[in-house]
């Protein structure tokens, strides 16, 4: 369970996130919508502790994120993250991006991190590009290698920060359909999306931000049949 | 006729042999200062990227100096001027101390270059796998920013070959030095200098060549 309370962040003078609560139970899928600029990417980073908070806490499974005595590395293992931009480590083959992490994060031996790293490979389907240099992938491919990537570590939380918004729209379904394939096996997943269909079909609950506040939560059908906050009237009349 | 007594004489084939001894020596004093000098380059170059340590408010303005003054200067202050701090060096561990200092500060800028070219989302996600900082240094930093800055690397090291030549005017007889001897002795400066060219080339050419092997097979 990933527990937030009264979270502020800053970045010097500007107020990004303005007070957050919110709790994300295991096994629930879990969209983040909002215009661009409305601290949801932030979330993801405070949670995950690549960014350092200002107020309030983040709990992950009752371990504090930002306290001084976490093992924050550790803490980490239990987080996948996607970014946006896919990252791939250009120096490394696709089994090898993969295994890279279990291997020295994990201490696999070398076997049973490529046993690791083949079957995530397969799961997301690049089962047929194990050898392959990320350079030689499409950014479709190349994302679906970071969740592959990001599942190696066997985390408990999967974030997925606008995993699509960087892709050409004809690459954008074979990553959803990773992220829908990974949701029906019941992991738990925070996701930044501006894609309304999948935070329509695949969440759970569905929460709305405005610069950087929470502004409405609910199921997809509250959050997108009967919306009560102005903002996200106007929010969702914009993209449609 | 009288046979006149002469300080010249032509040259001999024994001659080639001091000349590949003498590039046997700028072989060695080159590597073992380009492997030092890298080595400190690298961490001069991670300490003013961190840019977090006071070293590094230091180290900028020190390495400049290194860089700017010409070699020549430098060799002679050091082999001179280090006896009265009680280092006393022989010319080839002046010439050793000397060249690893100056290929240190030119890497150190190479070396800084490549680890800002990894850029912050990379290592976040090297971090978000639950790497530590020195994983992510070690395992995505240093790989890929190593490779992004190889050709200038490769630069640095042939120009501190070549440099190393004037390890010379401390008396350390490498390649220059030894062509110079034969030179005065033989009078036949363009036969010695196109042998000591050619020595030269032959010293950097295979590294240029497995250089552009190495940066084709990343290529892919």
């Amino acid at each position: 369970m990933i527990e937030i309370r009264g979270l502020k962040k800053f970045y010097g003078s500007l107020e990004v996130l303005k007070g957050i609560d919110l709790d994300v139970p295991k096994g629930e899928v879990l969209s983040v919508i909002g215009a661009s600029g409305s601290g949801k990417s932030t979330l993801l980073y405070c949670i995950n502790g690549l960014e350092p908070i200002q107020e309030g806490s983040v709990k992950v499974d009752g371990t504090d994120v930002h306290a001084k005595g976490t093992d924050i590395n550790e803490l980490r293992q239990k987080m996948g993250m996607v970014f946006q931009q896919w990252n791939s480590f250009p120096h490394l083959t696709a089994l090898e991006n993969v295994a890279l992490a279990p291997k020295i994060v994990k201490k696999k031996s070398r076997a049973e991190a490529r046993d690791i790293a083949t079957r995530q490979l397969q799961h997301v389907g690049l089962g047929d590009k194990l050898n392959v240099y990320p350079s030689a992938l499409s950014g479709g491919q190349q994302q679906r290698l970071a969740i592959a990537r990001a599942l190696a570590m066997e985390p408990d939380y999967m974030l997925f920060d606008e995993a699509t918004s960087a892709l050409d729209p004809e690459l954008v379904g074979e990553v959803l359909d990773a992220m829908r394939l990974l949701a029906d096996e019941g992991m738990t997943m925070i996701c930044v999306t501006h894609e309304m269909g999948f935070a329509r079909d695949v969440s759970d609950r569905v929460t709305f931000f405005h610069e950087g506040i929470l502004e409405e939560i609910g199921t997809p059908a509250e959050i997108f049949g009967a919306p009560k906050s102005e903002h996200l009237q106007k929010f969702l009349s914009s993209i449609r | 006729m009288e046979p006149t007594v002469s300080f010249f004489s032509g040259f001999q084939p024994s001659d080639l042999w001091f000349l590949a001894e003498a590039a046997w020596r700028t072989l060695l004093i080159s590597v073992l200062s380009i492997s030092i000098g890298t080595v400190l380059g690298v961490v001069f170059g991670w300490m003013i990227y961190e840019g977090k340590w006071p070293a590094a408010l230091t180290l900028g303005p020190v390495l400049d100096v290194f860089r700017s003054v010409p070699l020549i200067i430098q060799l002679v202050l050091f082999y001179n001027f280090a006896p009265i701090i009680g280092l006393n060096l022989d010319p080839f561990l002046s010439g050793v101390v000397v060249l690893s200092v100056y290929c240190a500060s030119l890497v150190a800028n190479v070396a800084r270059g490549g680890m800002e070219a990894v850029g912050l989302p990379m290592r976040r996600a090297a971090r978000s796998l639950g790497m530590s900082y020195w994983q992510d240094l070690r395992y995505v930093v240093l790989p890929i920013g190593g490779r992004a800055v190889f050709p200038s690397w490769v630069g640095v090291a042939l120009g501190v070959m070549k440099d190393s030549a004037l390890v010379s005017v401390l008396g350390y007889i490498e390649l220059l030095k030894a062509s110079q001897i034969l030179i005065t002795r033989t009078q036949e400066p363009l036969l010695i200098l196109t042998l000591a060219g050619a020595f030269y080339f032959a010293l950097s050419y295979p590294i240029s060549r497995y250089a552009a092997t190495l940066e084709k097979r990343w290529a892919t």
